[in-house]
């Protein structure tokens, strides 16, 4: 791409009042705490980073096996392993501070009080950008899912982060509901800035010769291309249920699946999966929107956000 | 090397359901160590999705088939067909277009050198064990005991002797070499020579056996273990072991693809290992 065309393009936009270079950042638990990438991809280049989930107590995670492939994706019930918040302010900020990109780290409790907590201690890092909180991870047995799937335990989740927090509040939305848009009603009902719809949806894979599940939680998340339509379609909803901004995420892993949920009406997208098949998959999502939008002779990619015509 | 597109050189069947697969990889000999893998992306399509991993055999220097032009790098791997990933990859071809992200993983450490060296493979396992050879050999006595079901399982050892390597060969059905499992030599081995290292890699039963026997006679005991990975960078946190100490109330994993494949025996928790870690499609 010549510095020429590239000036033609803007690729910038806002969320919640974070500026970002462009629409693209990681799904949080596919890009560790960003230095695991480092050596293959220019992490200045991103619109923001997505940090893996933190909790207020390092988490050892689930039993293995951990992962397996299915057919366009994979299941995964890791267990949202993670070094907890302490160590992340001191072994990963170091890292993340260096970086000319905003950092955004994703976050869960097991208890009301400890969403609460680890808000606040996230809150006095002035160097993060923004944080994400999940509250729709299906692999865990306390917490989690639990605060996703009831909109009073939702809107209650958020309440509590929000009174601990001064920073942008993107909530994480799983799909694994009825219907997606009450959910998103309360948490944005209940002060969140954004959400990201979706997280991974529950399934289960066998291994016929040993009759027994593929992965020791016997059920788990499942993500990557196969479940891009699934993704999709939440998010056309949900942008129509709520004010806030929506970000779009779920088996995106080119310019052309972003740019159905940009076009659906998500104002950023997250990419996952794509991130273990591809070190380099978000730069080549973000060469492909730049590409499309100078074929299309569109001058900033805001002008796509929305345009769906049905 | 890290991330990058390239051909395949060539790509043949060495034995039943044993594939030999030479890659173009700039940097190879220079990049790789022994013990590490790379992540192989079979075509660039959604199917096989994630890319697979596995134990880098050798590297080396082939004549360029253009005249003039300087000889071309190479890396090779060695690969079971086994599932839909394998069976895909047997039906490339030389001068077919591949995506390789490597090397990954932390290598084997040489050990103390004039100390003898007991390589023992088991089947595919054997694959990490080439390089570590042919790094050995300047300094110390090196032996490789290799270990299959029948003879189709045995796979390059005279290339090992080539290097000057002792080798010694057990086949379950006794179609080839002595009766028996590899870890019956292994242990005649270092009654001879308890002061060896070993280094081992093969299915996990075997590692089990062979960390018996090591831990016994409290010999210095290398191990590379294979496991399923999604990214191979650290990031996916599906392919972690059990790390020593680990327990409900404490656990620790250790992540197969950053922090090992090559592990010291000592780091693990032999114990508790699950007997389905380690098993991928007949790779690392």
């Amino acid at each position: 791409m010549s510095q020429q065309s590239t000036a033609k393009v803007s690729l910038a936009v806002e969320i919640a009042g974070l500026r970002m270079k462009n629409p693209v950042m990681p799904a949080s638990g596919t890009f560790g705490y960003g230095e695991e990438f480092a050596p293959y991809l220019d992490l200045n280049r991103l619109g923001a980073i997505v940090t893996k989930g933190l909790s207020l107590r390092p988490k050892a995670g689930n039993p293995t096996p951990r992962i397996c492939e299915t057919v366009s994706g994979m299941l995964n019930a890791i267990g949202l392993q993670n070094v907890g918040v302490d160590a992340f302010i001191e072994h990963k900020m170091p890292f993340l501070r260096e970086i000319n990109t905003p950092v955004i780290a994703n976050f869960f409790g097991n208890t009301l009080e400890e969403y609460g907590e680890v808000a606040r201690r996230l809150n006095e890092i002035p160097e993060l950008a923004a944080v994400e909180l999940n509250i729709s991870c299906p692999n865990v047995k306390q917490g989690g899912i639990v605060f996703g799937t009831d909109p009073q335990a939702a809107h209650q989740a958020v309440d509590v982060v929000r009174k601990n927090l001064d920073k942008p509040l993107i909530v994480k939305l799983t799909p694994n509901v009825t219907d997606i848009t009450v959910i998103a009603r309360a948490v944005a009902d209940a002060g969140a800035d954004a959400v990201s719809c979706i997280n991974t949806l529950t399934g289960m894979s066998i291994d016929v010769r040993r009759r027994k599940p593929k992965i020791a939680n016997r059920t788990g998340g499942l993500s990557g291309p196969a479940i891009r339509p699934v993704a999709v379609r939440m998010v056309y909803q949900v942008v129509q249920a709520v004010a806030i901004p929506v970000i779009g995420v779920g088996g995106i892993s080119s310019a052309e699946d972003a740019l159905e949920f940009l076009i659906a009406g998500a104002q950023a997208v997250q990419v996952g999966t794509a991130n273990f098949v591809d070190p380099d998959a978000m730069q080549q999502v973000i060469d492909g929107l730049e590409r499309f939008c100078i074929e299309e002779g569109i001058a900033d990619i805001r002008e796509l956000i929305g345009s769906l015509e049905v | 090397m890290s991330n990058f597109k390239t051909r395949i050189l060539a790509n043949q069947e060495i034995s039943p359901g044993y594939w030999r697969m030479r890659i173009q990889a700039p940097g190879a000999v220079a990049d790789c160590r022994a013990g590490q893998f790379l992540m192989f992306r079979v075509q660039l399509s959604l199917l096989p999705l994630l890319r697979r991993p596995f134990g880098i055999f050798r590297t080396g220097f082939q004549p360029s088939d253009v005249d003039g032009l300087p000889p071309v790098e190479y890396l090779e791997i060695l690969y079971k067909v086994v599932g839909q990933g394998t069976a895909m990859m047997s039906e490339l071809h030389h001068g077919d277009r591949v995506e390789i992200l490597g090397p990954l993983g932390r290598g084997f450490d040489g050990g103390e050198p004039g100390r003898r060296k007991i390589l023992v493979g088991g089947g595919i396992g054997l694959v990490p064990l080439y390089m570590l050879a042919e790094q050995l050999v300047d300094g110390s006595e090196v032996r490789l005991l290799m270990g299959g079901r029948t003879r189709d399982d045995i796979i390059v050892v005279t290339e090992f002797e080539r290097l000057g390597v002792q080798t010694y060969v057990s086949t379950e059905d006794g179609s080839l070499g002595d009766r028996g499992l590899v870890t019956a030599v292994l242990q005649q081995q270092l009654d001879a020579d308890p002061d060896a290292e070993v280094f081992a890699c093969g299915p996990l039963p075997m590692l089990e056996a062979v960390y018996g026997i090591c831990r016994q006679r409290q010999v210095p005991l290398q191990v590379s273990l294979e496991a399923l990975m999604a990214c191979g960078v650290g990031a996916c946190l599906g392919c972690v072991v059990k790390g020593v100490g680990h327990s409900e109330t404490s656990p620790r994993f250790l992540c197969t693809c950053k922090e090992g494949p090559v592990f010291r025996a000592e780091q693990l928790a032999w114990d508790r290992l699950d007997r389905t870690e380690g098993t991928c499609e007949g790779c690392k």
